[in-house]
């Protein structure tokens, strides 16, 4: 390839270090973003293999590929893989690094060290992970919620995996510090509050989320050392302790977490809608408000999940009312989301495609969560595979389809190439019906009455388990079919300039890639909006 | 074209946020304390006279006394005296080391009693006592691993700032390992009247 040789590299041939150790020792927000990026990628593909195996297992009832114990440990690894290494790092740490100095003026983070930091940690959390899988007592099967008493009874290798997860936190926690002082303290000059894209305004959010919350989940997880060390019984009621009290200290921190998870994602799709529609981003302050309000309010509401673990009615009430908060800024964002499409010039490119099945997923995953959020209802659906339908309607058709979206809209900036536009198309295809039937088929079985977390079932529901397994099928073939698209497109696709989709925030005003420091020798001066696209155009490839 | 980036405001933000991580992480202990507490007020009456209250006090006036010391590292450093600053943080380490090694004998002789997690003696004296005992295990055995990280840290800045990397002009690591030192502090101006004084 002559041609990639004469070609700018940017970052990724200006570095004080070359090779191997120029990637795992560099402080560039870019390389650590990448670096994130594919550890990412890697995690999110073996917990999908993983979720294969569980609906593979699910497809007939009485016919066993598994025991109940490998089914057990398999949901464990595929939640713990699918929360603490994919989804809840997957848009702050990668997207985040990579985009959100440029977007605010910055040459990099606020404190670069800090950062590669915390992917050492990530790393750390990812080897921790995997060794317990391997070792000692065989994998984790307490389910990823790690409850007691069964976690601090059960002889698998529940230490490690809480290690894990506690060093993931900590990750967590770096990335969150980071960003909180690097939107405060980087913006460059003329890059005021009303002028930050709404993916910053949802990063700062998230921060604030990861800081606040993320501790409790730090100390929940070295209880549970403690206990499995000691025997002390902090949550056996024999000793005086109180398991439901596990119950509030882990929801205190891992309701939170799915905002963790929702609201960057929900910044992406602020990005793309606009440039896609031609049109500013309709009602910023309430998109930016909204932000700060889900993540407030979103830290309140925890115990909706204990409605049947014995709370008081008082409780259970008061839990249910807030969670019914959440849902307005939630609708606020839905809501200016279309308004922004009314009237716009709208085109269909892979990145809206995913922006706009994330507003269809994400609105019908709401829905269903205030189902589960009525306390009447939540009785009945409670342990169902309603809520694991439910969950991944919020998390896959939210998060993972906004992913998608920031991997199809960004990808092209990073490595000045583009992916086949077509066979993304036919790959977001079967990936929306796929995951459509396949998490569909779950809630309404669940709604049937079948349980989660069960690996075998009653006959009446077999039907809606088959429809749902062969829809994993397609999904899986989507999947693979995007990730093969978009690896070609970063080999060898078609160059692109600067700014192929004629898009408004300041990333897309530096050469492609972006290089070290990312502005040249004068610091940025902004003097327009994020979504002002007068004037702005998509260079011809 | 390589621009030196310093931002010592952006420095201490960044350390006020951690410290903030840092009193939730504690706050899941104590919100365990006030449950229990709630469960077994007189139980917990019984288990806080067990505790020696004279290494509780004195652990307490040796934190107190590293804070200051700690402290005057920073105006020392301030005024360019980088001898008494040297002499100052080496003295909070040396206070450091004083109360883990108050703590040590402390435990010891609980332990050498029989009273700690998970032991048979404690199970027999109710549930109460159990989650008191417990608790202040955890809860100080925290706040002692952080004492160690807080010491460790004090000790690179010493050694930086004989290195001279930490000068009078730029003294931001020394303030944030100042910082630090005051909420290793802080946190156990809590839990010595929480476990020792007011049951």
């Amino acid at each position: 390839m002559s041609e990639s040789t004469s070609r700018y590299g940017g970052f990724f041939t200006e570095s004080p270090r070359s090779g191997f150790l120029g990637w795992v020792l560099s402080t560039d927000h870019k390389r650590i973003g990448l670096l994130y990026l594919g550890c990412i990628v890697t995690m999110f593909i073996v917990g999908a293999c993983l979720g294969l195996a569980l609906r593979l297992q699910l497809f007939q009832s009485g016919h066993s590929i598994m025991s109940a114990q490998t089914y057990n440990a398999t949901f464990t690894v595929h939640g713990v893989i699918m929360i603490f290494l994919f989804i809840i790092p997957s848009i702050p740490a990668a997207f985040g690094n990579l985009v959100l100095p440029i977007m605010i003026g910055a040459r990099d983070v606020s404190f670069p060290k800090v950062n590669l930091l915390s992917w050492y940690c990530y790393i750390a959390g990812a080897v921790l992970a995997v060794v317990a899988i391997f070792s000692g007592g065989g994998p984790p099967d307490t389910g990823w919620t790690f409850y007691v008493p069964f976690s601090t009874q059960t002889t698998t290798n529940v230490n490690l995996a809480v290690t894990a997860a506690f060093m993931l936190g900590f990750s967590s926690i770096l990335t969150g510090i980071n960003f909180v002082t690097t939107i405060h303290r980087l913006r460059c000059k003329g890059m005021g509050w009303g002028k930050l894209p709404m993916f910053v305004w949802t990063l700062y959010a998230t921060a604030w989320v990861q800081v606040l919350a993320t501790p409790m989940l730090g100390i929940t997880l070295v209880l549970i050392f403690l206990e499995r060390t000691f025997g002390a019984g902090l949550f056996d009621v024999a000793k005086g302790g109180d398991p439901v009290l596990y119950q509030h200290m882990f929801w205190i921190y891992s309701h939170p977490a799915v905002y963790i998870m929702i609201l960057p994602a929900m910044g992406v799709i602020s990005e793309i809608i606009p440039v896609f529609s031609r049109k500013p981003l309709f009602g910023y302050w309430a998109m930016a408000f909204s932000s700060l309000a889900i993540a407030f309010a979103g830290s309140l509401v925890w115990a909706h999940h204990m409605y049947t673990s014995g709370m008081s009615d008082m409780a259970i009430m008061i839990f249910s009312f807030l969670t019914f908060i959440v849902a307005i800024p939630s609708a606020i964002k839905i809501f200016n989301w279309v308004s922004t499409l009314h009237k716009g010039s709208i085109q269909l490119a892979p990145p809206m495609l995913y922006a706009l099945s994330f507003i269809f997923l994400f609105a019908i995953g709401g829905l269903g969560g205030l189902a589960l959020g009525a306390a009447a209802a939540d009785i009945h659906l409670h342990d169902t595979t309603f809520v694991v339908g439910h969950f991944h309607y919020v998390m896959f058709g939210g998060t993972g389809f906004a992913f998608f979206g920031a991997l199809h809209y960004w990808l092209p900036k990073f490595f000045a190439r583009m992916y086949n536009h077509k066979v993304a198309t036919i790959a977001w295809a079967l990936i929306f019906v796929g995951f459509n039937i396949t998490y569909m088929a779950m809630q309404a079985v669940g709604i049937q009455g079948m349980p989660r977390r069960y690996y075998d079932y009653l006959p009446q529901f077999e039907p809606l388990n088959m429809v749902s397994t062969v829809g994993s099928w397609i999904l899986a073939v989507g999947l693979i079919l995007m990730f093969v698209n978009l690896w070609r497109g970063i080999r060898n696709g078609t160059p692109v300039g600067i700014n192929p989709w004629a898009a408004a925030t300041l990333e897309w005003t530096v050469p492609s890639p972006p290089p070290m420091e990312n502005f040249g020798e004068e610091d940025p001066i902004v003097t327009r909006g994020p979504y002002d696209f007068k004037g702005v155009v998509a260079d011809e490839p | 074209m390589s621009h030196e980036h310093r931002d010592d405001t952006g420095a201490r933000f960044g350390m006020w946020v951690f410290l903030y991580t840092e009193i939730i992480l504690f706050s899941g202990l104590f919100l365990l304390y006030s449950v229990a507490l709630s469960k077994f007020p007189h139980e917990f009456g019984i288990a806080s006279h067990k505790l020696n209250i004279y290494f509780g006090a004195i652990n307490t006036l040796i934190l107190l006394l590293s804070s200051l010391t700690m402290a005057m590292a920073i105006t020392a450093i301030q005024r360019g005296k980088i001898k008494q600053t040297l002499l100052l943080t080496s003295s909070t380490i040396g206070l450091a080391l004083l109360f883990l090694v108050n703590k040590f004998f402390e435990w010891s002789a609980e332990i050498g009693h029989g009273i700690y997690p998970g032991s048979e003696h404690l199970a027999a004296m109710g549930p109460g006592v159990t989650q008191f005992f417990n608790l202040y295990y955890f809860t100080a055995g925290l706040h002692g691993f952080h004492v160690i990280v807080g010491a460790t840290l004090i000790g690179v800045v010493t050694v930086r700032v004989k290195m001279g990397k930490v000068t009078p002009e730029r003294y931001v690591l020394l303030e944030n390992s100042a910082l630090y030192w005051h909420l290793v502090d802080l946190v156990w101006i809590f839990v010595f009247p929480l476990y020792y004084l007011i049951l």
